[in-house]
C-alpha cells in the first residue's frame, strides 16, 4: 500500500532538492524556482497527512500554502526587477554590496 | 640638714660654672671678669660645700658604713642571667657616696681645683675674652667630671666620671688646637685613653656577671663574704681589667706615651689634671675596688710589677730631659709607678695617701713651671734657663720645698709617703706576701733606686732653672719678673701643703695606736682585710728605722749627685762627660727608649693598615655588592621592561589582534551572499532538530 | 496483466514519484532559466496528479491552475522581460558553496527522515471518506473543503486575502520605474 511513509519521502527528496537549489544555484530567477519546489514538497505532505489522519485541515492549509506562495513569487520577481535595474545583472556572485 | 646628703652638689656646682661659661661667656663673649668670677665661684663652691658636708658627715655618720645618697635612677634593665644560675635586675642608680675615701678624694682634689683655677686667672690673663671663657669652661667641666669620679658609689657613675675626665684632658690638652701638634697631642691622649676604658667596661661587665650589682657597697660585701675563694677568678679577671683602664688612665707602661706628649696644655691644666687629680683616678680606682685585688694575688702582682717597672722607667727617661714640663712629666708616671706599687703590695692606703702629698708637691712644681715659663715669656728648654732664683724668689722657694718633698727628706710630705711605700713594699717581700716574696723585693730593690733617680732629676731640673746663670740671652733676661699674687699664692699654699702635709701620716706610736697612723686608721674600714694576710711576718721596730734610714740615704745620694753635677760644675762639664761618655745611653734615654716611634711602627702602622684593608674591602666587597646590586635592578628593570613591552603588551595586543582575527573570520559570514545565510539557517536548523530528537528519544 | 491491474496504485505512484524527483533534478541542474522553468512546470503538474491520488481532487486543480497557470507564466514573462541569456557552464553555481550546501541538504533531509519516520509514523492507511464528507454526508471534496474554509477557517481565510493585497501593492511598487531604481538615468519619471 501507499501510506503516508512514501510520499513523505518523496516529499522530503523534493524538499532537500529545492534546498539546495536555494542555497546553490546563481541565477536569482533559478532560486525562487527551487524555493517553489519546496512549497510543492510542503504541500505534498500537507495532503498525505491529510489523508491519512482524514482530516480536511491539512488541504486547507494546502490552499493557504499556495496563496501565500504565489504572493511570494510575484514579491520575488517584483525584486528581479528591481536587481536587474539596479545591477543590470541576476547573478546572487555580484549582489554582494551588503558585506560586512 | 645634712649637707652631705646633698653631696651630688658637690660635682654640680662646677657644671653650672661650666655650663655658664661655656653657653653664655664664649658665645656672648663676655669679660674674663665675668669668666672667672663664676668658674671660681663654681670650684670654690665644690672646695666650701664638699669640705663642709664632708666635716659635718665625719663628726655625724659612722664612718665605718658608706654613706650613700641616691640623686636618681638612671638605667633600669629586665632580669638578665649572670654567673652560678643567677638573675639580677639591671638597676644602676645615679648615686653617690660619702664615705672615708671619697672624703679625702674630694677633700684635696675640690681644694687644689680651686688653688689651680685660681692660678689660671693669671695664668691664661693674655688670652681672649672667648679663649678664656672656653678655658674655665672645659676647666670647670673636669671638676665636675673628677669630682663625679670620686663620690660616685658604684662603677657606672664611676665611669661617667672617668670618661669625662678623659673628655676635658682631650679638650684642654687641644685647648690651643690651632698648632697641629697640640690638636695631635689631644688626641693621642684621648685615644690611648680609650683603650684603656676598653678594659674597664669589660671589667664593669664581667662584675655585673658575677656579682649582679655594681655598687661598691655590694662588691664590697660580696667579696667579703667570699670565704672559699669562689669569686677568686673573678676577682682575678676584674681585677687586671679594671687596672688596664687604670693604666690608661694613670699613664703606666705601656699606656703612658700620651702624658708627655699632654704637656702641649697649657700649665695649668697640666698641673691639674696630669699630675694632681686626673692621673690619679686609676690609683683611686684601684684602692676603691681592693677587694678585688686582695683576693687576687696575681692581679696585685702584676699591679706591683708594673707599678714599680714604670716608676723606674720613667725616672730614667727623666734624668736627661731638656724641657721643663717633660721632666715633670715622667716624673709623675714614675710617682704614679709608686703608687700602684703601694696598692700592689695590699697598701692601698698607703697608695691614697702619695696621691694626696703628691697632689701638693706635683701640683706645686708643675704651677711653679709655669711661672717660670711665664716669666721666661714661654721658653720651657731649662738649658736656656738658670740663676731665676733671684728674680723669683717665691716660685723658688716653693718650687724648692716641692722638691724635697718628692726626693723624700724629713719632714716633708713626700717622706712620709714614699717612705711608707718602700716600707710596705719590703714587708711584703720580708713577709712573702702570695707567696711571690722575691719578686716583691726585687720591686724593693727597684723602688730604692727610683728614690735614687727622683731625687737626682729633680734637684737637677732646680739647679739648671733657679741655680747658675741666666743662659737665655740678655732680651729674655729684661723681662724676667715674679709671677702675679693669683699665681703665687697657690704656689705658696701648695708649698706649705707639701711640707706639713704628710703629718697625717705620722706614725702610730705617736698617737698610742701601733699599728694605725692616722690616715691609715681614717681609711681603713674602706680596705677589705683578709684573715690570712694579718698574720704575715711584719718587719721588726729596728729593721723599719733602718729602711727609714735608707731610703733617706737614697735620697741624699740622688741630691748628692745632682749637687756635683749641676750646682758645684757651673759648666756642667761632668755631666757633658757622661753624655758623651755613653752616647748609646744617653740618647736611648733621651729619646724616651723610642717607645712612641715603636708604637708607631707597630700598633699604629698595623691599625693603619688594617684600616686600608677594611677601606679595600668596603670599596670592593660593599661597595661591590651595593654597585651589583645596582646592575641587578638595572638588568631586571630591563628585563621587566622587555616583560612588559613584549609580553604584556603582547598579551594586550593579542587580545586585540584575536578580536581582530576572530571579527575578520566573522566578517566572512557577512559577505552579502544571502545564500550563504540561507545556509546557516540550514545548518541551524539542523542542529535544533538534532538537539530536539536527542532530548525526547 | 493482472499484476499491473492488481497494482495499479502503486505502480501509479511510483513512476510519478520518479518523475517529480526528475523534474525536481532539472530544476536544480538546467542551466537556462527557461528549461528550469519549464522543469518546473513539469513538476508542479505531477504534484497536482499525486494530489489526485490522495482524493485532494480541489487541491490538484487549485495546484494546477495556481503554480502551473499562474506563476510559472509569470516566472516566463519575468525571464522574457529581463532579457536574460544562459549563464556560462562554470557559472551555474555559487563559487565555493557546492559540497557545503550539499551535505547540509542532505544532512536536514535525513534528520527530518528520522524524525518523521520514527517519531510520528505510523504503517497505515487512512481513507479519503472524510475528505469529501460534510456533516457526514459525501458530497464531495470541493464543497467540503469549502464548508470548513468559510466557517473554521475563515480567519486564516481573510487575513490569507489580505496578504494577496499587501503582494499585490508590493509587486506594483517593486515593479515601477522609479528615480531611485533606475541605473542610468537622471530626471524623476513616474
Amino acid at each position: 500500500m501507499i501510506g503516508a511513509t512514501h510520499y513523505v519521502v518523496l516529499s522530503l527528496i523534493l524538499f532537500c532538492l529545492g534546498l539546495v537549489g536555494v542555497m546553490m544555484r546563481r541565477n536569482f530567477i533559478t532560486v525562487l524556482m527551487s524555493l517553489e519546489l519546496m512549497f510543492n514538497a510542503v504541500n505534498l505532505n500537507l495532503i498525505a497527512f491529510s489523508f491519512r489522519l482524514s482530516d480536511l485541515a491539512g488541504q486547507v492549509l494546502a490552499i493557504f500554502v499556495i496563496t501565500v506562495a504565489a504572493a511570494e513569487a510575484a514579491i520575488g520577481l517584483g525584486l528581479i526587477i528591481a536587481l536587474v535595474r539596479l545591477k543590470d545583472t541576476v547573478d546572487l556572485d555580484q549582489a554582494d554590496e551588503m558585506r560586512g | 640638714m645634712k649637707l652631705y646628703d646633698f653631696i651630688w652638689l658637690v660635682p654640680l656646682f662646677p657644671l653650672i660654672g661650666a655650663a655658664f661659661n661655656g653657653f653664655v661667656s664664649n658665645r656672648r663673649g663676655l669679660s674674663k671678669k665675668t669668666t672667672h668670677t663664676v668658674a671660681l665661684l663654681g670650684a670654690g663652691a665644690a672646695w666650701i660645700y664638699g669640705w663642709a658636708a664632708i666635716l659635718q658627715w665625719f663628726f655625724t655618720e659612722d664612718r665605718t658604713q658608706p654613706y650613700v645618697v641616691k640623686a636618681f635612677t638612671w638605667i633600669t634593665g629586665g632580669e638578665l642571667a649572670i654567673e652560678g644560675g643567677r638573675t639580677a635586675a639591671v638597676d644602676i642608680a645615679a648615686s653617690f657616696q660619702v664615705d672615708p675615701l671619697s672624703a679625702v678624694m674630694v677633700g684635696f682634689v675640690s681644694f687644689v681645683g680651686f688653688l689651680i683655677h685660681l692660678y689660671s686667672v693669671g695664668y691664661m690673663h693674655d688670652e681672649p675674652d672667648r679663649e678664656y671663657a672656653r678655658y674655665f669652661a672645659y676647666l670647670n667641666l673636669f671638676m665636675f667630671a673628677m669630682l663625679t669620679l670620686v663620690t660616685g658609689s658604684n662603677l657606672p657613675v664611676l665611669f661617667v666620671g672617668w670618661e669625662g675626665v678623659g673628655l676635658c684632658s682631650y679638650l684642654l690638652i687641644g685647648f690651643y688646637f690651632k698648632k697641629d701638634w697640640c690638636a695631635a697631642a689631644g688626641m693621642k691622649a684621648f685615644i690611648v685613653n680609650r683603650i684603656g676604658d676598653f678594659g674597664f667596661i669589660l671589667a664593669i661587665f664581667v662584675a655585673f656577671y658575677y656579682f649582679g650589682t655594681l655598687e661598691f657597697e655590694g662588691l664590697f660585701q660580696a667579696m667579703g663574704n667570699d670565704h672559699h675563694g669562689h669569686f677568686a677568678i673573678a676577682a682575678t679577671i676584674i681585677g687586671l681589667l679594671l687596672f688596664v683602664g687604670a693604666m690608661g688612665k694613670s699613664a703606666q707602661i705601656p699606656l703612658f706615651v700620651w702624658l708627655p706628649d699632654a704637656m702641649a696644655g697649657p700649665t695649668p691644666v697640666s698641673a691639674l689634671i696630669h699630675a694632681a687629680t686626673m692621673v690619679t683616678a686609676g690609683v683611686y680606682m684601684v684602692a676603691r675596688c681592693n677587694y678585688f685585688y686582695q683576693m687576687s694575688p696575681t692581679a696585685m702582682l702584676v699591679v706591683a710589677v708594673i707599678g714599680g717597672v714604670t716608676a723606674v722607667f720613667a725616672a730614667t727617661i727623666g734624668l736627661v730631659q731638656n724641657d721643663i714640663k717633660k721632666v715633670l712629666a715622667y716624673s709623675t708616671v714614675s710617682q704614679l709607678g709608686y703608687m700602684f706599687l703601694a696598692a700592689g703590695v695590699g697598701a692601698y692606703v698607703v697608695a691614697i695617701f702619695h696621691v694626696v702629698t703628691h697632689a701638693f708637691f706635683k701640683a706645686c712644681l708643675f704651677l711653679g713651671s709655669g711661672s717660670v715659663i711665664h716669666a721666661c715669656g714661654g721658653e720651657q728648654d731649662i738649658r736656656k734657663m738658670g740663676g731665676l732664683k733671684k728674680y723669683m724668689p717665691a716660685t723658688y722657694w716653693t718650687f724648692l720645698a716641692a722638691t724635697i718633698a718628692i726626693a723624700g727628706f724629713f719632714p716633708f710630705a713626700g717622706f712620709f709617703s714614699k717612705d711608707e711605700i718602700l716600707a710596705k713594699v719590703f714587708a711584703a717581700g720580708y713577709g712573702d706576701l702570695n707567696h711571690n716574696g722575691g719578686i716583691y723585693y726585687l720591686l724593693w730593690v727597684l723602688a730604692v733606686l727610683g728614690a735614687v733617680l727622683t731625687a737626682f732629676y729633680m734637684f737637677r731640673l732646680v739647679f739648671l732653672t733657679f741655680h747658675g746663670s741666666f743662659r737665655g740671652g740678655e732680651e729674655a733676661e729684661h723681662h724676667l719678673h715674679e709671677s702675679p699674687w693669683t699665681m703665687t699664692l697657690p704656689l705658696k699654699v701648695l708649698g706649705v701643703l707639701s711640707i706639713i702635709g704628710g703629718f697625717i701620716g705620722l706614725p702610730g706610736h705617736l698617737w698610742h695606736h701601733p699599728e694605725h697612723n692616722l690616715i691609715d686608721g681614717f681609711l681603713e674600714p674602706t680596705v677589705l682585710h683578709l684573715e690570712h694576710g694579718e698574720h704575715a711576718a711584719h718587719p721588726g721596730l729596728g729593721l723599719e728605722f733602718g729602711l727609714i734610714a735608707l731610703s733617706l740615704a737614697a735620697a741624699g745620694l740622688g741630691l748628692a749627685i745632682a749637687w756635683r753635677f749641676y750646682l758645684m760644675d757651673p759648666g756642667y762639664t761632668r755631666a757633658n762627660y757622661l753624655a758623651r761618655r755613653f752616647p748609646l745611653v744617653y740618647k736611648l734615654l733621651l729619646n724616651k727608649y723610642w717607645v712612641d716611634e715603636l708604637y708607631a711602627a707597630t700598633v699604629i702602622r698595623g691599625t693603619v693598615k688594617l684600616a686600608d684593608l677594611l677601606w679595600e674591602f668596603d670599596s670592593r666587597v660593599v661597595d661591590g655588592a651595593v654597585n651589583g646590586i645596582r646592575h641587578l635592578t638595572v638588568g631586571w628593570s630591563w628585563l621587566s621592561g622587555i616583560f612588559d613591552l613584549q609580553i604584556v603588551d603582547g598579551l594586550v595586543n593579542l587580545v586585540g589582534t584575536s578580536y581582530d582575527a576572530a571579527s575578520r573570520q566573522f566578517r566572512r559570514l557577512q559577505v552579502g551572499f544571502a545564500q550563504g545565510y540561507a545556509m546557516v539557517m540550514v545548518f541551524g536548523a539542523a542542529l535544533l532538530l538534532s538537539i530536539f530528537f536527542f532530548v525526547n528519544l | 496483466m493482472e499484476f499491473l491491474i492488481a497494482n495499479f496504485v502503486e505502480i501509479l505512484f511510483y513512476c510519478l514519484a520518479v518523475l517529480t524527483v526528475a523534474g525536481g533534478i532539472g530544476v536544480l541542474l538546467f542551466k537556462s532559466p527557461v528549461h528550469a522553468a519549464l522543469s518546473l512546470l513539469f513538476t508542479f503538474v505531477l504534484v497536482g496528479a499525486l494530489f489526485l491520488l490522495r482524493h485532494a481532487e480541489l487541491l490538484a486543480a487549485v495546484q494546477v491552475l495556481v503554480y502551473g497557470g499562474g506563476i510559472m507564466v509569470l516566472f516566463l514573462f519575468v525571464i522574457m522581460l529581463v532579457n536574460v541569456k544562459s549563464l556560462a557552464a562554470e557559472q551555474v553555481f555559487m563559487s565555493g558553496i557546492a559540497p557545503l550546501a550539499v551535505v547540509g541538504g542532505v544532512l536536514l533531509g535525513v534528520l527530518i527522515a528520522f524524525g518523521l519516520v520514527f517519531g510520528v509514523l505510523a504503517s497505515g492507511h487512512g481513507d479519503g471518506t472524510a475528505l469529501r464528507s460534510v456533516d457526514g454526508e459525501e458530497i464531495g471534496n470541493t464543497e467540503a473543503i469549502g464548508a470548513i474554509l468559510y466557517t473554521k477557517y475563515l480567519v486564516p481565510f481573510e487575513v490569507v486575502s489580505v496578504v494577496l493585497l499587501v503582494a499585490m501593492i508590493g509587486a506594483i511598487v517593486f515593479g515601477r520605474r522609479s528615480a531611485a531604481l533606475e541605473t542610468g538615468g537622471g530626471g524623476g519619471g513616474p
